[in-house]
């Protein structure tokens, strides 16, 4: 019942692996692990979500800071991984419309 | 209410107690019957509830929620009651609902979970005291179809 965060950074994109649960114990972690990177110029930023097995709107919350942030720096923001569970979210919420979202894991990481 | 099972636990209003309540209200559902799908819905409306209860409620301040589980044949029902400083949850609602706004800078950061309560729960009703109650019902599928069919015929 916890989360843990990976970071690996590279030239072309920064990538980010969340395994456990998003809710309002562990988003205010993950926001202060990820935004500092969608501040810096021209981010782009993938988000590994297949090994998350909760989420809710606190997660929600959190991908919405920072996808503005990323914006207002000229960034992107790509959701990978993503299981039918979290797609729904993304869907009823309307989020899934605005965002780069893609179930099943990308290759090439 | 009458002939149902109750199971009640009280938490700190804190986040770190929100995942407790998840695992007790999967082996509440699932013994219920609940298939898997349901019982994730049922999770981030309960999570949801809690969650607004300690973040709006007490500001800081030491607090206890408390969740009741009413196990009834066809269906569930989770209340979820702060005895804290209660906002004004109708106004709250209002305000609320899925993302339409397409630009990205307006997009709000919260307030997305009493619009994932109503969306998720078949039925949700509030009230409003001292605190805020939430009474979240969920029924069982199969019954859900049945009721749905019965209302239509009459």
């Amino acid at each position: 019942m916890n989360i843990s965060i990976d970071v690996q950074e590279q030239e072309q994109q920064t990538t980010i692996k969340i395994s456990g649960e998003i809710d309002a114990y562990t988003a205010p972690k993950l926001r202060e692990t990820a935004f500092p990177y969608t501040e810096k110029k021209e981010t782009n930023l993938v988000i590994d979500l297949s090994e998350v097995s909760y989420m809710d709107s606190t997660g929600l919350g959190v991908f919405v800071g920072l996808f503005k942030s990323l914006n207002a720096n000229d960034g992107t923001m790509k959701l990978v991984g993503l299981s039918d569970r979290l797609k729904r979210l993304f869907d009823i919420t309307g989020l899934a419309d605005i965002m780069n979202i893609n179930s099943g894991s990308e290759g090439g990481v | 209410m009458k002939y149902a099972d109750y199971i009640e636990m009280k938490i700190p209003a804190k986040p770190e107690f929100v995942g407790i309540t998840r695992l007790t209200l999967s082996g509440i559902a699932s013994r219920m019957g609940f298939s898997y799908d349901t019982i994730e819905d049922l999770k981030i409306a309960t999570s949801e509830a809690i969650t607004n209860a300690v973040q709006h409620a007490y500001k800081g301040e030491e607090g206890e929620v408390l969740i009741g589980f009413s196990l009834h044949q066809d269906h569930l029902e989770v209340v979820v009651s702060d005895n804290g400083n209660s906002f004004d949850f109708e106004e709250t609602k209002e305000a609320l609902g899925p993302y339409t706004e397409k630009s990205v800078e307006f997009l709000r950061e919260g307030g997305l979970g009493l619009y994932l309560i109503e969306t998720l729960m078949d039925e949700v009703k509030v009230h409003q005291n001292k605190g805020i109650t939430l009474f979240m019902t969920k029924y069982l599928e199969g019954e859900q179809v049945e009721r749905d069919a019965e209302t239509i015929s009459t």
